[in-house]
């Protein structure tokens, strides 16, 4: 007896190894085997254009009992006038906190937040948006308040103030911050100073900012032809649909116009600027210059070199720059795309102030080697596309996700389906494409370096250039 | 990345759940704790580390949570900052993954440790000789050259997004330490290799590097933003014995100065199976997760416990201010002291929290925001800076431009003072109880949002299961109690105040500082 019983032990942990290959310990991440991912389906939501030429698309996700809707409607901070900077955002923000003709702002208030539900609005740069969200069990009463807030806002005067205040604030905190002075003050190199992309609010044009001017902002942008609605949650379809009906479908059809061209420069000089920030033990740098648009050909392989620069831990900036050299906590670096309009290429950092000058041939550094002096090996490349693709899943991985990217798409007239063409532009990028994109987008004559910091420090790495340009950025009074 | 959070979301999101999440197209029907058990499994392995695996299959991925029962509470004087450096190291990779050769790497880090020793020591004697601390230096700079020849960049990360890994991170609070990625369903086998592996042996490769970067993470975020100096100083002030007085990022004298073996013993001590709790949340099944779980967590060691913090906060005597003059705009804050939030009374001071904050209908909005306009954002951050043993309740004003501290101050004060005199109206419990049901369906939209709020329980309270029971104490708040926490709680003597006070900045030379005299 006691000697067969090693052999039925061995036996029986054989077969428990057949039978489940799965649990066997394996020692290192090669020898792991994935089964293959179901095909990724991607539901479409269902799209239907009201007579006044309001676009609808909705999707419906039963796991929880909620809605959500969002809007596009096309406007923008970047449609202002030069002299009211500011109008489009408080407009965007008093259309809601102001309450509409039969609700006041106080009243839309109590009666949302008793519900749990929200409805807020605002206007970007590039487009304005509104949304609404609540218990799917409110979902009707609720989104007559949306449409009501879309349709009919009061512009209450004391909200105005209100809203006032609040930007009035934000300009006199602008340089509070090392981070809200680098972004502000690189777009206005890369842009130009003056152009819709980089000007902010001052004292002067909030002032310049009357409540007719929101009306009229409001009347001309705020119509069923400039938008498009999204809906996505726990409803039925048809039964949504009626409900946009009845809340949108008498609004009537606004004036068809197509709005002007935005101004910016598009290309810069090469040239080093600094701003005197005294309460900093670090430089922030910023080194760079215009980006693309998604629509640029190129897209797909910049997105690989993207992911190659700064996409993830082993990326080159992280793995250089801070794993290895120890000079930041936050280093970034890319080519940025905007949607209809060319977002900001550029390498930064953050480093003590001894280390300016090495921070900044760091990042100088990483800019060549991708341009050419060691171009994206084909094992990055490898790399970087199976990062993307192996993700991929993740942007199609809840309805809401999906609604909001067809509602971007719609919005800047891309097709439906760029999701599949994301898929297939990186699957099919070469080494080559990828290399000669880097070499055609990063253009170090166009470099505007931009340091930020304390004078002492960062002064030696300053003295190396033969022109530094010191910008301004006390705040006008007027 | 890799980062202390600022503000955790509050304990209020994470607490109820009235309606059904799974499975149940009805959307009002009301589920209990045993219908969503239904869709939880519940697993411990023998070392003592705790699964929670939740079915959730709306798409193919899965989101995990590893929370580790540390925080910068557990660190010594002299080594703050130790968790959170941990937390980094947790990336470097082990002896399998991120090393060119680990037999000879092991011995150059040990040459390396070796070398950095003597020279600490060396540099920390006020008698060493400037020329001794400088050649142990160069032989540290040389071992740490040698050492890096080693390493393979970020290996452990590169494996987790070359395989479509998203998310990947991991924060260090005073309470705790997480750790977290969501991944395709089809590598759950990866996750297991590497989650379980990174904690078996995690090799401190780069540590010396990695500190750098760490003290850029303090001068970026607490030394070079106004606010950050703030909250440094306001919560050095708040504690007089209890450890959550030292911030989570460590001061800059201990960053610069713990070592590789300061951080193999802080992960001896505290990184035990039976410390740590993973949930789980996504296209998973558990019958073939289990083995999994066993043949992978189950290769580390069971070790004891680590035991539990001795300190405890004595009552406060006296108001603390602290004020930074500063050329940046006005800030003020003031904090009171409040028990842990598994105290029986927390519940109470959730709908003080959400009656005063939460929203455009709250009373601070509304009486500092729109009807007095002297600020243009209140609020307060409901557990600083952690919650597991008794911390501070934190008001918070932003005044508008020209307004003074003193001006916000007064009208908090006012508002705590009606708290104590007054009672709250039935419609503001009414929409306390509302909003925090209707938060948590909300918050319930991702894997990786409930796999945090599940740990969070389970560390908290030792049970994920308070997430459901919690519900039922936020049902007997009453009009009294709020009453009775708020005299006992917002007293002179229990608070703390700090604020940026704005001063043009002078360049200061030698005759302003003497006419300064």
């Amino acid at each position: 007896m006691s000697k067969r019983l090693p052999f039925i032990l061995t036996y029986a942990v054989t077969v428990f190894f057949l039978a489940t290959p799965v649990t066997g310990q394996v020692d290192s991440v090669e020898q792991l085997s994935y089964p293959p991912l179901p095909d990724i389906h991607v539901p479409q939501p269902t799209r239907v254009v009201l007579d006044n030429g309001m676009v609808v698309l909705l999707m419906e996700d039963h796991e929880l009992p909620t809605v959500q809707v969002s809007a596009r409607i096309r406007t923008g901070s970047r449609l202002e006038p030069a002299d009211k900077v500011g109008l489009a955002s408080l407009t965007g923000t008093v259309m809601r906190s102001g309450g509409t003709i039969t609700h006041t702002g106080d009243q839309l208030d109590d009666y949302l937040e008793s519900k749990a539900a929200s409805v807020e609005t605002g206007i970007g740069v590039a487009s304005g948006s509104a949304s609404m969200t609540c218990l799917s069990e409110d979902f009707s009463e609720m989104f007559t308040v949306f449409g009501d807030v879309l349709r009919n806002p009061r512009f209450d005067p004391g909200k105005l103030a209100i809203a006032k205040t609040r930007i009035i604030a934000g300009i006199a905190r602008q340089n509070d911050d090392p981070d809200g002075i680098l972004s502000r003050e690189f777009s206005k190199l890369v842009y130009g100073k003056d152009s819709p992309y980089a000007r902010v609010e001052s004292y002067a044009t909030v002032n310049n900012i009357s409540r007719r001017d929101l009306i009229d902002w409001h009347a001309k942008y705020f119509v069923p032809n400039r938008i498009i609605l999204g809906l996505v949650g726990d409803f039925q379809t048809e039964q949504a649909l009626d409900l946009v009906k009845r809340t949108f479908e008498a609004w009537p059809q606004g004036k068809s116009f197509d709005d002007p061209i935005v101004p910016y420069q598009t290309s810069t000089t090469k040239n080093v600027y600094y701003v005197e920030k005294s309460d900093m033990t670090q430089a922030k740098i910023i080194i760079g210059h215009l980006g693309l648009t998604r629509k640029h050909p190129d897209y797909h392989p910049v997105v690989i070199i993207n992911q190659i620069v700064s996409g993830s831990f082993g990326a080159r900036l992280f793995s250089n720059v801070r794993s290895q050299k120890g000079l930041a906590y936050d280093v970034h670096g890319g080519i940025g795309f905007g949607w209809d309009y060319p977002a900001t290429a550029s390498f930064s950092m953050s480093t003590k102030t001894d280390t300016t000058q090495a921070g900044i041939d760091a990042l100088l550094e990483e800019a060549r080697k991708i341009m050419n002096a060691e171009p994206p090996t084909e094992e990055e490349v490898r790399k970087a596309k199976a990062s993307l693709l192996n993700s991929f899943v993740f942007s199609v991985d809840s309805p809401g996700k999906i609604l909001g990217k067809f509602l971007t798409y719609e919005y800047f007239g891309y097709p439906s389906d760029w999701l599949v063409r994301f898929r297939m532009g990186i699957e099919k990028a070469t080494v080559d494409q990828v290399r000669k994109a880097a070499r055609t987008h990063i253009k170090p004559d166009q470099f505007v370096f931009l340091i930020i910091g304390p004078r002492q420090g960062t002064a030696p790495a300053l003295a190396r250039y033969e022109t530094v340009e010191e910008l301004d950025i006390s705040i006008p009074e007027s | 990345m890799l980062s202390i959070p600022t503000q955790r979301p509050p304990r209020r999101l994470f607490t109820l759940l009235l309606f059904c999440i799974f499975c149940f197209p009805s959307a009002s029907q009301a589920i209990d704790l045993a219908s969503f058990e239904q869709n939880v499994t519940e697993y411990t392995v023998k070392n003592g580390w705790t699964f929670i695996l939740v079915k959730r299959p709306v798409a193919p991925v899965f989101a995990f949570m590893t929370v580790v029962n540390v925080g910068s509470a557990q660190e010594d004087t002299g080594r703050t900052g130790l968790a959170h450096m941990f937390e980094h190291m947790a990336f470097k990779g082990t002896p399998r993954l991120g090393t060119k050769n680990y037999e000879e790497e092991k011995k150059a880090l040990e040459e390396l440790e070796r070398a950095y020793l003597a020279y600490q020591e060396a540099k920390l004697n006020a008698q060493s000789d400037a020329q001794h601390i400088e050649d142990l230096f160069s032989v540290f700079k040389s071992k740490q050259a040698a050492a890096a020849k080693f390493v393979k960049k970020n290996a452990f990360g590169d494996i987790v997004e070359r395989e479509g890994g998203v998310a990947l991170n991991a924060f260090t609070g005073a309470d705790v330490t997480g750790y977290f990625y969501a991944l395709p369903a089809n590598k759950i086998e990866l996750f297991c290799y590497l989650e379980s592996e990174r904690f078996l042996y995690p090799v401190f490769r780069e540590f010396y590097e990695e500190r750098d970067v760490v003290m850029e993470e303090r001068r970026m975020r607490t030394e070079s933003r106004p606010v950050g100096r703030l909250f440094e100083q306001f919560v050095v002030t708040a504690f007089t014995a209890h450890p959550y007085h030292h911030p989570v990022i460590g001061y800059a004298s201990d960053i610069q100065s713990y070592t590789m073996t300061d951080a193999k013993g802080f992960f001896d001590t505290y990184y035990v199976p039976s410390n740590m709790v993973t949930a789980v949340v996504g296209d998973i099944d558990p019958k073939t997760l289990i083995p999994l779980l066993e043949t992978y967590f189950g290769r580390i060691p069971g070790r004891p416990k680590p035991s539990a913090l001795r300190t405890v906060e004595p009552p406060s005597i006296a108001e603390k201010v602290v004020t930074i003059k500063d050329s940046a705009q006005p800030f003020y804050m003031e904090g009171y002291h409040k028990p842990a939030a598994t105290h029986p009374d927390q519940p109470v001071f959730d709908a003080i929290d959400d009656i005063l904050t939460n929203g455009r209908t709250s009373r601070f909005y509304r009486s500092l925001v729109r009807d007095k306009q002297i600020a243009v954002s209140a609020g307060a951050y409901g557990a600083y800076p952690g919650e597991k043993y008794p911390h501070l309740w934190v008001a918070y004003a932003v005044p508008a431009r020209g307004v003074a501290n003193e001006t916000v101050q007064h009208a908090i004060r006012e508002e705590l003072d009606r708290l104590k005199t007054e009672d709250v109206t039935d419609e503001e419990l009414a929409k306390f109880r509302t909003r925090a049901k209707a938060g948590l369906i909300y918050s319930l939209k991702s894997n990786l949002g409930l796999a945090m709020s599940l740990t969070d329980y389970q560390t908290l309270f030792g049970d994920w299961r308070e997430l459901f029971r919690y519900i039922q104490r936020f049902d007997r708040v009453t009009k009294a109690d709020i009453r009775r926490i708020a005299k006992q709680t917002f007293v002179d003597s229990n608070r703390v105040v700090a604020q940026i006070e704005t001063v043009t900045p002078a360049v200061p030379t030698p005759t302003a500082a003497r006419k300064g005299e």
